[in-house]
């Protein structure tokens, strides 16, 4: 059982020393309930961890501070006024600044512009005034001991030096408080050392910063205090020397791990998949392994380490630049995903939105895509009995919760629609899949379920490669543990032996 | 080869630029008439009228809409603005208001569908040019208006420089104005760039809109009066069907179909490009039946090149895991 | 498997007359305002309008444009468009006529004429499938907008034909083109056969071949459909190919029509058939789109412009109304987005 702490302890000081209080704040939608009841306090220049899984809630909270959404019910109190909902420009005038997780920022303009653009917002009649421009850029970046290359289009810059600009943005607009949404999602682990450093300079100018993640490493390294929400509950409010990362995993997903996996496999059988020496220069580096039929391989990391782009590798969509990969012993050369998937490798990408589903058109159209040439009869027309029978049987093979297979994909639940995916490859029938994070957007409940089906596959002799950044999901879903560092391979273990410090110290080597 | 110039060998006006200096020098040793004064006066005087219209299209590809309808409003508002001044008379400063206000306002009407209906831009504007135009020919029946008054069809000239091209002089001018020393003109930047981020930073979207496609209209209009006193009358249908001409030449010119990238530099060279092709191909006595096949094969050629580098740049650019 | 998640009855079984019943509001609609024109205007011109002569006008009349239409859905669908169909036409149907005209004298023997139209047949196929494939190139492999290709390769093609011809007309066909025309068999116009032998074959493409799955789903997300294995640009391809097959059917029965091949006939349909696919219920962003709407917008279109040709209305004005339409159209559209899908789903194709 998790029990709030702070209402006792802190109540009334926590009040006096709030910058921000979010009070008793619900919000649905339709007929899905986001948020019950959150309590959420910003202390001046604190720096807070929001965390929690997908579909927690987050988004929604950090949205009716934005002033985007208005909830139902509760108040939010900025500088002791009390405010039913907050409009975007009322936010913005209180300090309020939220850095997005796309960045929102202007790919066409150059960064001195897009620091200052709220100028051209605010005052549309006169003139543009460039000079000006640059120097409120420049005396940005010195507050916040960065250095941009103000003339450059922001297009062109790496992400974490967007995430720089948006920042200094932020600053621009005389932040009291910067809301990032998940910020380390497409950084690299230094990249991650030098924005959390970024942080600790706001704090340092009297900024506080709202820092909504799911993932614990970050969660960790930089909070001062770290609110749990679930399931659009608030667990709880904890300063972050009184937890650990096991706590807050058990918080975040209420559950604990246990494995439970099913599926052996046999190591006397030929392995089916074997790559020896693979290179790909900038990517990865002499990268060996094996895998048999009905092993599931898991495959962890820091992003960056390599693992998506050599997942893409296998998949065909990657060419290496050296090395051998063998199928069933026999040396294949995967020039593209077509040849691949003839191969009997499927992918699941971790971008299931724009990669995975075809998002606008029906589950049954999504789930036979692979397989079109298989489904044809006479004059080559797909024959509708063949593609009914072929869309039924995996629709009930792995549950998914449909009537309608005509319907749009777009409209199935995250969890739903992974097992669409999954429907798609396994009707290609691989002998080698390929998931790249699979569980990513999927409510906790439903990641069961996905578990459960890639036990089940495994069990059938499909043999599953298994990249995950989580490492609950690593330690309990595989059956053998490469972590991958720096585009290597640097360690190898055996989950039922390995401790979670071990793995951990691992992956940060 | 330094630095500086091989990045500035790669932007697309440089090239257009080196592309025309290098026609420019073949056609005048193939033939010493074309690098004449009073030759150039007339090749920009003939383009003067498709650099005013692709002025107000250039506003409109940068917000990240298009606009098909400009050529029908050009020929709507030259009709009613030639009525109202053989009717009730006037002069240059009202016929330019006029045209102004009636252009204005048609391009409005687009940008105020686009937005209330939410629909593609291509669409609506198909729809409202066979609107406008169908209208204008039913009114008309086809017949041109002849009679206009001398002060509008007499022969300016300021310094041997032409009035049409005066005008597109300044049409350009009061463009490149906006589009750099305007606020409202980056915010139209914004908006083409990433629509979702300008809705976030409090832009206007229906207000910028309105006045990209206002402004459109506006030039569109005010190029259909300027057509009409270089010909001397006012036909219905004359304007209608080089809609895509004005457009090939902004898209030379480097603008983006995708919105947010474009110059009034890139659009003045672009219908330099097209210009001197023609004249000079002229020149040379190649027939005039030969235009089409040329600039079809320029433009083929100049954006599968620029689609070509910016995909090999997006290739290169992948992220390096070590 | 595990069955705690699982939804409790298997998938259903459709119903047999599903298939039968409009279950997309686009087509009832159209359905309705074809009624409801013919209602009234038979109402205002009994005698002439709900004639035999009306129907034949109009059997006459829709194939060219419709062919054209379905040639300009088939790249819509796939999220693209093209605007070379008009001059990509007329150009086929230039090469056909020169062929024709050159190689056919009065005194030339059947047996030759028949080989000599066969010839000028392929040539002018080929004309056709020469164009498309460049186009489908450009497109697919260097990655130009859509647009832009066919902006380059509509006045490439439309130059050449000009060049070619010095703007003049060519005509004067042998009987057996014209017949493609102008003839009928069993009573309906060849022409009509021709343009709904087109129309069930795209029809059939669309829904039941890989291709047009595959065009389906690239409209709607080309770069996930390539994940998923299918040749993505090969499709893209296919479909400017197939788009400009069907201007080469066009261009015959056009040459059919006029007796006569120029490089300037019929640009005014250009944004008209843009108009009719979009009116019947093709989405300009790709992915969605029927024959059935298509065929349904083409005859609400020719039942209105015949039904104010007959109550004197001028061309201008019907085409002016036409052009409302499609704002009307459009408006309607979004209202039933928003309103009417929630009380009556939509297929998803």
């Amino acid at each position: 059982m998790i029990v709030p702490r702070e209402l006792a302890e802190h109540g009334q000081s926590e009040a006096a020393r709030a910058f921000i209080e979010m009070l008793g704040i619900s919000k649905r939608f339709g007929g899905v309930r986001a948020l019950s009841n959150v309590d959420f306090t910003i202390r001046p220049a604190e720096i807070h961890c929001l965390a929690g899984e997908n579909g927690c809630g987050k988004s929604t909270l950090i949205k009716i501070l934005a002033g985007v959404y208005a909830p139902d019910d509760g108040k939010i109190i900025l500088d002791q006024q009390a405010h039913s909902h907050l409009s975007p420009a009322a936010s913005q005038r209180a300090g309020i600044q939220i850095i997005y997780q796309d960045l929102s920022l202007f790919p066409n303009l150059s960064v001195a512009e897009n620091i200052a653009f709220r100028h051209h917002v605010e005052t549309p009649v006169r003139l543009v005034r460039w000079r000006e421009i640059v120097r409120q850029a420049r005396e940005v970046m010195s507050r916040l001991g960065v250095d941009l290359p103000l003339e450059e289009v922001v297009g062109r810059l790496p992400i974490a030096t967007r995430q720089l600009v948006a920042i200094c943005r932020a600053l621009a607009a005389e932040a009291r408080l910067v809301v990032m949404d998940e910020p380390t999602a497409s950084l690299t682990h230094h990249e991650i050392d030098a924005l959390l450093e970024t942080v600790h300079g706001l704090k340092t100018h009297g900024i506080a910063t709202v820092f909504v993640s799911h993932k614990l490493e970050e969660v960790m390294r930089i909070a001062e205090r770290v609110t749990v929400l679930r399931d659009g509950n608030k667990v709880g409010t904890y300063p972050a020397r009184e937890i650990n990362r096991y706590r807050l995993t058990e918080l975040m997903t209420g559950q604990k791990f246990e494995s439970s996996l099913h599926s052996t496999f046999s190591s006397e059988v030929a392995p089916i998949l074997e790559i020896h020496g693979l290179t790909r220069r900038g990517h990865y580096e002499e990268v060996d392994l094996s895998l048999r039929p009905g092993e599931i391989l898991g495959i962890t990391g820091r992003l960056g380490s390599g693992r998506t782009e050599l997942a893409l590798s296998l998949f065909g969509m990657n060419p290496p630049d050296a090395g051998e990969i063998r199928i069933s012993g026999k040396p294949v050369l995967l020039r593209t995903n077509r040849v691949a998937i003839r191969h009997g490798i499927g992918y699941v990408s971790e971008d299931r939105l724009s990669l995975g589903l075809v998002m606008p058109q029906s589950i049954a159209d999504n789930i036979v895509v692979s397989v079109l040439r298989k489904l044809t009869g006479a004059l080559g027309l797909i024959d509708s009995g063949r593609r009914r029978k072929t869309v039924s049987r995996w629709i009930d093979e792995l549950h998914v919760k449909t009537r309608a297979p005509d319907r749009p994909v777009q409209e199935l639940s995250g969890g739903n629609q992974q097992r669409v995916v999954l429907a798609k490859w396994l009707a290609t029938d691989p002998r080698i899949l390929i998931l790249d994070s699979p569980t990513v957007g999927v409510d906790v409940g439903a990641k069961v379920g996905i578990y459960q089906i890639v036990d089940a596959l495994a069990a059938r002799g499909i043999a599953i490669i298994f990249i995950t950044d989580e490492v609950e999901e690593v330690l309990h879903q595989t059956h053998r543990i490469l972590v991958m560092l720096s585009g290597r391979i640097t360690a190898t273990f055996d989950p039922a032996k390995v401790t979670e410090q071990e793995l951990r110290e691992a992956i940060s080597a | 080869m330094p630095k500086y110039l091989s990045a500035a060998l790669r932007r697309h006006d440089i090239q257009i630029g080196i592309i025309i200096a290098v026609m420019a020098t073949f056609f005048s040793t193939l033939s010493p008439g074309f690098l004449t004064l009073g030759n150039l006066m007339d090749l920009l005087e003939n383009y003067s009228v498709m650099a005013i219209m692709a002025t107000g299209l250039l506003v409109v590809l940068i917000s990240g809409g298009i606009d098909i309808s400009f050529e029908a409003i050009a020929a709507v508002s030259q009709f009613l603005v030639a009525t109202i001044l053989v009717r009730f008379g006037g002069n240059w400063l009202s016929a330019f208001a006029l045209a102004g206000l009636f252009g204005g306002l048609l391009g409005v009407v687009n940008a105020l569908l686009i937005y209330y209906l939410g629909a593609i831009s291509v669409i609506v504007t198909i729809s409202t040019m066979t609107f406008y135009f169908s209208i204008l020919m039913f009114v008309t029946q086809g017949r041109s208006i002849y009679d206009l008054p001398n002060w509008f069809t007499s022969n300016i000239s300021f310094l041997s420089i032409p009035f049409p091209v005066m005008v597109a002089a300044i049409a350009l001018l009061l463009t490149l104005f906006l589009l750099s020393q305007l606020p409202i003109g980056r915010q139209i930047y914004g908006l083409g760039g990433n629509p979702e981020a300008a809705k976030r930073m409090g832009c206007n979207i229906v207000g910028l809109q309105c006045f990209a496609y206002g402004y459109s209209g506006f030039m569109a209009a005010i190029a259909g009066i300027v057509q009409a006193h270089r010909v001397e009358e006012v036909v219905p249908y004359a304007l209608i069907g080089r809609e895509l001409d004005v457009l090939a030449a902004v898209v030379l010119g480097g603008a983006s179909l995708s919105g947010g990238i474009g110059t009034v530099s890139g659009t003045v060279l672009g219908i330099l490009l097209l210009a001197v092709l023609q004249n000079g191909l002229t020149l040379l006595g190649v027939s005039s039946y030969s235009f089409g096949l040329v600039t079809g094969l320029v433009i083929l050629v100049s954006v599968t090149a620029t689609a070509y580098a910016a995909k090999r740049q997006r290739m290169r650019s992948v992220r390096h895991a070590i | 498997m595990p069955s705690d998640l699982a939804s409790s009855s298997p998938t259903p079984e459709p119903s047999r007359f599903a298939g039968l019943l409009p279950s997309d509001p686009t087509i009832t609609m159209l359905g309705a305002l074809i009624a409801g024109a013919v209602i009234i205007f038979g109402a205002l011109t009994p005698s002439r309008f709900l004639s035999g002569d009306t129907l034949r006008a109009i059997a006459f009349q829709m194939p060219e444009l419709g062919i054209l239409s379905l040639a300009m859905m088939v790249p819509l669908m796939s999220g693209g468009l093209n605007l070379a169909i008009i001059s990509t036409a007329n150009l086929s149907a230039l090469v056909m006529a020169a062929i024709l005209t050159r190689l056919i004298q009065p005194a030339t023997p059947p047996s030759i004429i028949a080989a000599v139209i066969v010839l000028a047949l392929l040539a002018g196929l080929l004309t056709s499938l020469v164009i498309g494939f460049l186009t489908g190139v450009i497109v697919a492999f260097f990655g130009v907008h859509p647009i832009l290709v066919t902006l380059g390769t509509m006045t490439l093609v439309k130059g050449t034909a000009v060049l070619a011809t010095s703007g003049t007309v060519i005509g004067g066909f042998p009987p057996a083109i014209l017949f493609l025309g102008n003839g009928t068999l069993f009573g309906i116009p060849v022409s009509m056969i021709l343009f709904i032998l087109c129309a069930t074959i795209v029809a059939v493409i669309l829904s039941y071949a890989p291709f047009g799955v595959s065009i389906r789903l690239i409209g709607s997300n080309e770069r996930a459909t390539r994940y998923s294995g299918v040749p993505t640009e090969w499709v893209l391809v296919g479909v400017y190919v197939v788009s400009s097959l069907l201007c080469w059917v066009a261009a015959l029965v056009m040459m059919a029509r006029f007796n006569s091949a120029s490089a300037g006939y019929a640009e005014s349909y250009l944004l008209v058939t843009i108009l009719s696919a979009v009116l019947g219920g093709v989405d300009p962003f790709g992915g969605f789109g029927r024959v059935l709407g298509l065929f349904l917008s083409l005859v609400l279109l020719q039942v209105i412009s015949t039904g104010f040709n007959l109550l004197g209305f001028s061309p201008y004005l019907t085409a002016a109304i036409w052009g409302a339409t499609m704002i009307l159209a459009i408006v309607i559209a979004v209202v039933r987005d928003r309103w009417i899908t929630r009380l009556w789903p939509v297929k998803a194709n």
